[in-house]
């Protein structure tokens, strides 16, 4: 099924939609250490111990996120075989956006801020649990985070990443409805949503390194 | 208008093609861009020199033949016109336009300008028919009620002349928007509901070996289509394909 050019868009698709999910429930607690460091360390203790989070569905996410980047370097490169003669002047820009002719370098920057990402929070967390075995502390976890957005360098470029996850958002979102089979007079609508979960979901990431660089 | 043009030139499928300058001038804003070509090619002749090849047939915007890539856009700058609807007005005194053939390697080259585009010949016939019994038993279309929006939606995806512009624009030389024009006028009348799940699966099968590359919703084909063809065919498309899949 998945050897065809539909099941490959659909597949992608939404591979997309389950990492949008994961990134607002994400966001969701990481809002809440603005807010209440005592709810954050409660969300974040249960999150990281609930065994169906972390034996179920942290696999899930893993294999998602593994899947959504390798299918979108298979279709890459299966697309620039199929034009192998590449004109001499293309407009692209007359036709399409931007944002839209270049999710591979977007969502290469993003693999790449995912990469200093597990370093910095998940590889000590797998660590701290499974490796070196620490008794647990439900309170470590806010210190941990605001420890993190210490350094300047370190939060301009999570500032930075989440720029290119808000481009990738941008036209991704949107077109993962479109790929499953979904345009019709609500498009516009689902649009605009998407747009505002794009745009607004990576500003208050943002936010929320400034905020504990500022006040941690 | 006095004009420089760069034209692609290659001699055959299997030569290396590049572009070559030459001048023209005394051209007429009121030319259609085709009729331009004729005045180069008539230079050309004159000269001695081969002229340049390029597809073209009714000149009235409705057959799909003809096929350049005018300044980095297929067809040109205009909007919801081919080639040959193009006018020189839309140029100015002095300009360099750049001519190339609509470039895919579903769809290669003959020779100069002219492109195979028999690859989308092969994916019609993989399924774009309705098969009906001849035998004297037909049923009169007209018979069937038809709900309006649906037989609008179908005759505005029939309106697809197989040009190739979609595939020419996009990015990825993706024929998408084209197979998912052909699926949906028939997926979306009753004639066409029989066969559904065989037209779809065949069609895009045939589609995936031509060697189209994956559609990525850039959006450029439905830009550029002279025909106005929606994306929302693609989306039809893909559901059709998800339905037959699951069906088996």
């Amino acid at each position: 099924m998945i050897t065809t050019s539909i099941a490959r868009k659909v597949a992608m698709a939404l591979s997309g939609l389950f990492l949008i999910l994961f990134l607002g429930q994400h966001f969701t607690i990481n809002v809440t250490s603005v807010f209440s460091e005592k709810t954050f360390n409660f969300l974040s203790h249960f999150m990281g111990n609930n065994p169906l989070v972390q034996f179920v569905l942290q696999p899930i996410l893993i294999f998602g996120v593994v899947f959504h980047f390798v299918m979108g370097f298979v279709l890459e490169l299966k697309n620039n075989k199929s034009r192998s003669s590449k004109y001499v002047s293309f407009k692209g820009a007359a036709n399409a956006s931007w944002v839209s002719r270049n999710m591979i370098l977007s969502g290469i920057v993003v693999l790449s801020f995912l990469g200093l990402h597990f370093y910095d929070f998940w590889v000590p967390e797998m660590n701290y649990k499974y490796v070196e075995i620490l008794p647990k502390d439900p309170d470590r976890y806010y210190g941990e985070l605001v420890h993190k957005f210490h350094s300047p360098v370190r939060v301009g470029i999570y500032a930075l990443s989440f720029v290119f996850l808000a481009l990738h958002l941008y036209h991704g979102f949107a077109s993962s409805f479109q790929s499953v089979g979904l345009n019709n007079k609500y498009t516009r609508g689902v649009k605009w949503l998407t747009s505002a979960f794009a745009l607004g979901i990576p500003a208050g990431f943002i936010f929320i390194a400034i905020f504990h660089h500022l006040n941690g | 208008m006095n004009l420089t043009l760069k034209i692609w030139r290659q001699a055959n499928a299997d030569a290396k093609g590049e572009m070559v300058t030459y001048s023209i001038a005394d051209v007429s804003p009121d030319m259609s861009f085709l009729e331009m070509m004729d005045m180069h090619n008539e230079q050309l002749i004159g000269n001695g020199e081969d002229p340049v090849a390029f597809d073209h047939d009714c000149r009235e915007g409705i057959c799909g033949m003809c096929s350049m890539f005018i300044n980095g856009e297929a067809h040109g700058p205009d909007r919801l016109v081919t080639t040959c609807q193009l006018h020189m007005r839309k140029f100015k005194d002095g300009d360099t336009i750049t001519i190339e053939p609509f470039r895919a390697n579903a769809f290669p080259v003959i020779k100069d300008l002219a492109v195979d585009r028999s690859a989308f010949d092969r994916i019609q016939q993989a399924g774009g028919f309705v098969s009906v019994n001849t035998s004297g038993n037909t049923q009169d279309a007209n018979a069937i009620p038809i709900d309006k929006h649906d037989a609008d939606k179908a005759f505005d995806a029939a309106t697809c002349i197989g040009c190739g512009a979609c595939v020419a624009s996009c990015k990825n030389a993706s024929a998408m928007l084209f197979v998912s024009a052909k699926v949906s006028q028939y997926a979306l009348l009753p004639q066409g509901k029989v066969e559904a799940t065989d037209r779809v699966m065949s069609m895009v099968n045939q589609m995936d070996e031509e060697g189209f590359g994956n559609c990525t919703n850039t959006g450029a084909c439905e830009v550029e289509c002279p025909k106005g063809i929606s994306l929302e065919n693609i989306a039809r498309m893909n559901r059709e394909f998800m339905s037959a899949t699951l069906k088996g």
